[in-house]
């Protein structure tokens, strides 16, 4: 099982901060089989990330099972000050979840 | 993190993950309702009507699709949508022919850009549709990707 890890960064550019977050997570769809012994590989995805600044939800992703393994998310915001805190939380349709904070720097 | 509660943790979602494979839990998750009937669609318009309230969407010359013209990989295709529209809402990702047209939706707070960037997969060469919903309008813009070698198979 791979580690539940998030990286997170942040950045300010001006007023815009730009968030990048990469997660490590397997994205199984459901639809490939073991081509061993031909089961189907249930599916595994994230399904909620929640991104926040000082409790306030600034992203609520929604993903599919077509989102890449490993997947990459990056969006902009503005109102956030240098040294804020961001947190960012994912959850998959296994009832596992994960979270991260990072620093705006 | 704590051996004890990861191995914990293994065998319970292990059992949850059988539980909800053969059908008889539904996955929910307690934030934000995840939108099951839209990522279950098979078409893009009713994936569009379940994720959006819609499926009349404008198009709209103010949405940039960023993404390979050809992707060799269709498993990983990079994608930045980026829209001039202002008080954007949401911002969902259909591949017109992926088995689930609907990639991806997300609801952005009101200090968040018209900005997503992210990967996706795609099974073959298809529109990829984005969708913007501002003011209770929707406005798309859509952008054909070439794959020359599928993601979702195995």
């Amino acid at each position: 099982m791979a580690k539940k890890k998030i990286r997170i960064r942040a950045k300010m550019k001006g007023d815009v901060t730009e968030i990048k977050a990469l997660m490590s997570h397997p994205m199984e769809t459901g639809l490939r089989k073991n081509k061993k012994t031909g089961e189907k590989i249930p599916a595994h995805f994230i399904q909620d990330v929640i991104c926040e600044h000082k409790g306030t939800q600034v992203l609520v992703a929604h993903w599919g099972v077509a989102i890449s393994k490993n997947p990459y998310l990056a969006f902009k915001f503005t109102g956030a000050a240098k040294g804020d805190t961001i947190k960012v939380s994912w959850s998959d349709n296994k009832g596992e979840s994960a979270s991260a904070e990072a620093k705006i720097g | 993190m704590k051996r004890r509660s990861f191995l914990k943790g293994t065998v319970a979602s292990s059992m949850l993950g059988v539980a909800a494979s053969a059908g008889l839990l539904t996955p929910q998750s307690v934030l934000a309702a995840w939108p099951k009937a839209a990522f279950e669609a098979k078409s893009v318009d009713g994936g569009m009507e379940a994720a959006l309230g819609s499926s009349d969407a404008i198009e709209s010359g103010d949405i940039k699709i960023k993404a390979p013209d050809i992707a060799e990989n269709g498993a990983v295709v990079p994608i930045t949508i980026s829209t001039g529209i202002s008080g954007v809402e949401s911002i969902a990702i259909f591949i017109e022919k992926n088995p689930i047209p609907l990639a991806s939706s997300y609801d952005l707070g009101p200090t968040t850009q018209g900005f997503i960037s992210c990967r996706v997969k795609m099974g073959k060469t298809s529109d990829l549709i984005a969708v913007v919903k501002s003011d209770g309008k929707l406005y798309s813009a859509k952008k054909m990707i070439k794959v020359t070698i599928g993601g979702c198979g195995g």
